[in-house]
């Protein structure tokens, strides 16, 4: 077997270990713990990387490649790790953030509670699980094994507005747990399989008394991840809790609506995809009018936001709403788009979440509230504005103001950046179904999503002006936050690896395209799974 | 037994989602564990329902569907009370820190 083969276990494995080590260190010595653990977290990001070449680079349907068999038993019996474009995309992705969220908190956050950076490091462990299992039981397993560390991440420096929204979203959370067990077991009863794969290949086959049980499963599977989106009108407790939770947190939760994404997107294509028989297309439509709900839904609260944390939060939904119409529509072009617009909204979600603590040290709680209802009753001192001329704008704040306007051309999708570049692949593919040139007609709902997708940046332009003119050029008398360098780098990497998105847009793009395709040939995937042979067997390389 | 199985898993569902929409953390609490009761039996309902069938092939036996009964919604079950029971003490002592902050039980922390 190839070295290289042995490395998917390695992000799961790593984790693990360095959280475990962790515990037993006294919490005195917090800055050694937050070495340790970042210095896992690089090597993480090292072995994603390495994988994602691996997974480019691998040749089409060699039976074997990128799937890891635990335990050496073959693939519809034993459980898989499997490793594919996709897979390797979100594991790189994952270990970005959690390298600019954990930069970020070893400047003071870390020092809110206890075991901070060993619950970051079984969440790294609990996401990247989810993205490489191959198995429906297993995904469960690293999913509440993401969920607990995310739970000790939120309720992480206490205080009254923290348990609260940790009560509700452990509450929500175990609930969606449930449905997710019933969903698991209802598949596991029609069709007798647990492995994605070997779902793939069965669903043709599920005789009629069965096959409504195994679509019910679906739905219900469904669901469980739908609330993990945080689709309309399951995600109102997305802002909440979001705005509630610590900033280095808030930030790395950027990747956990990503998560619910990922697997609807893995399982819509591997099992409902075109070779599916009767079931094909199985729930599109709800993710199609779900995800444009949320769009709309989130974009409604974008404009009414008073908080950034909340702002911040509706942008996830936002993001959200667009990767599951995406999905719903089921368009190879959009989807490839769609990918990109997940990279870059992540990375900017995340840039954001850190970006607003630092911002708002300038600026005192009610300020927020008292500039929305000015603008909605006309300011009062309009007198005032004329001594401000000539006043010197702090290196601090254009630093932050810099990052700012970033984040908002990024949100809004205005050229030059990656924000833009994504909703331009997603509208060309919406426009051209078919390639350039050739003629399709486009459906009603798909004009919906063009011109949500457009008022979406629309509202998020308007909401971050606001802000911004409100905290970078009315606020001057204010105080002048402290930023440490170790707290403005990673918003600066999570930024510059957007323009370096935009500037390496081409291959970025092909690399998006190819995953696309991959995604809508589920034969690929699943003849490269049950073939898979067993480490120490003739014919093994 | 099937009657009896469902109609079980039916009232500890009904009751679990009906304390789940209770405004206070102890009713929610017991709401869920109930949840969690019902799924298990669901999950074990989902192997089909056999009696006196062992989940284990002897060594050197022949095992089969006819003889055994299937073992992976066991295993499943076992998984699931574990992770479920875990949760549940997790969320006790969330809601022991929101009594703690807010002074009182209910689930919004006000009345």
């Amino acid at each position: 077997m190839n070295w290289i083969q042995h490395l998917i276990i390695l992000p799961i494995l790593l984790p693990i270990i360095t959280a475990a080590g962790l515990i037993p260190v006294d919490e005195r010595n917090r800055t050694l713990k937050g070495v340790i653990a970042f210095g896992s977290t690089l090597v993480v990001f090292i072995i994603s990387v390495l994988l994602m070449r691996a997974a480019a680079n691998a040749p089409v349907g060699t039976p074997g490649t990128g799937v890891y068999l635990l335990g050496n038993w073959p693939a519809p019996f034993g459980i898989v790790l499997v490793l594919d474009r996709l897979s390797a995309l979100m594991l790189v992705l994952t270990a970005v953030l959690m390298i600019a969220t954990q930069m970020f908190s070893m400047a003071k956050w870390h020092r809110a509670g206890h075991h901070f950076h060993s619950l970051l490091q079984l969440m790294l462990a609990g996401v990247n699980g989810a993205f490489l299992t191959g198995d429906l039981f297993n995904l469960f397993v690293f999913f509440e094994m993401m969920l607990a560390a995310s739970y000790g991440l939120l309720l992480h420096g206490s205080g009254m507005v923290r348990v609260k929204a940790g009560l509700h979203y452990i509450a929500i959370n175990l609930a969606a747990s449930s449905l997710f067990l019933i969903g698991v077991s209802l598949i596991y009863g029609a069709t007798g399989t647990l492995n994605m794969a070997d779902l793939g290949l069965r669903i043709t086959t599920v005789g009629p008394e069965s096959r409504m049980l195994m679509e019910a499963g679906a739905a219900i599977l469904g669901i469980a991840f739908l609330v993990k989106a945080g689709m309309w009108p399951l995600g109102f407790w997305l802002p909440a809790t979001y705005s509630a939770a610590t900033p280095p947190v808030a930030a790395i939760f950027a990747i956990l609506t990503k998560v619910g994404v990922y697997i609807l997107l893995r399982l819509s294509m591997l099992l409902f995809g075109g070779d599916a028989g009767i079931s094909a297309g199985f729930g599109q439509s709800v993710l199609l009018y779900g995800g444009l709900l949320t769009i709309g839904f989130g974009a409604i609260g974008v404009l009414a936001s008073q908080a950034m944390g909340r702002l911040a939060g509706y942008c996830v939904l936002v993001s959200s709403g667009t990767l599951l119409a995406a999905i719903g529509l089921g368009n190879g072009t959009v989807i490839g788009g769609a990918l990109f617009y997940l990279v870059s909204s992540t990375l900017t979600t995340c840039a954001f979440f850190l970006l607003i603590e630092l911002v708002e040290r300038a600026r005192d709680a009610g300020a927020d509230v008292l500039a929305v209802t000015m603008e909605a009753y006309g300011d009062i001192d309009e007198n005032e504005e004329e001594k401000e001329i000539g006043v010197a704008v702090p290196g601090t704040m254009a630093v932050l103001g810099l990052c700012f306007c970033t984040c908002a051309i990024l949100f809004s999708g205005l050229p030059p950046l990656s924000g833009f570049l994504a909703k331009f692949a997603m509208l060309n593919g919406l426009f051209n179904p078919g390639g350039l040139g050739a003629e399709a007609p486009i459906s009603g709902a798909e004009w919906t999503y063009v011109s949500l997708l457009i008022l979406s940046g629309l509202a998020a332009m308007i909401a971050m002006n606001r802000v911004g003119i409100r905290t970078f050029w009315t606020s001057i008398e204010g105080t002048i936050p402290r930023v440490y360098l170790i707290e403005i780098t990673p918003v600066l990497l999570l930024l510059t690896a957007c323009v370096l998105l935009s500037l390496q847009a081409g291959p970025a793009m092909r690399y998006m395209d190819a995953t696309a395709k991959a995604l809508s040939q589920p034969q690929n995937y699943i003849g490269r799974v049950m073939s898979a042979p067993r480490a120490g067997e003739t014919g093994a390389n | 037994m099937e009657l009896v199985l469902s109609a079980g898993i039916g009232v500890l569902t009904a009751s679990g989602v009906w304390l789940l929409f209770r405004p206070r953390t102890y009713q929610v609490i017991i709401g869920l564990s109930l949840l969690s009761y019902a799924v298990n039996l669901f999950i074990f309902g989902m192997g089909r329902l056999r009696v006196n069938a062992p989940p284990i092939v002897e060594k050197g036996g022949a095992g089969g569907l006819l003889t055994h009964t299937d073992p992976i919604p066991q295993a499943l079950v076992l998984t699931a009370i574990v992770i479920g029971f875990a949760m549940t003490a997790l969320f006790l002592v969330v809601l022991l820190a929101s009594r703690g902050l807010t002074g009182t039980d209910h689930v919004d922390g006000r009345e």
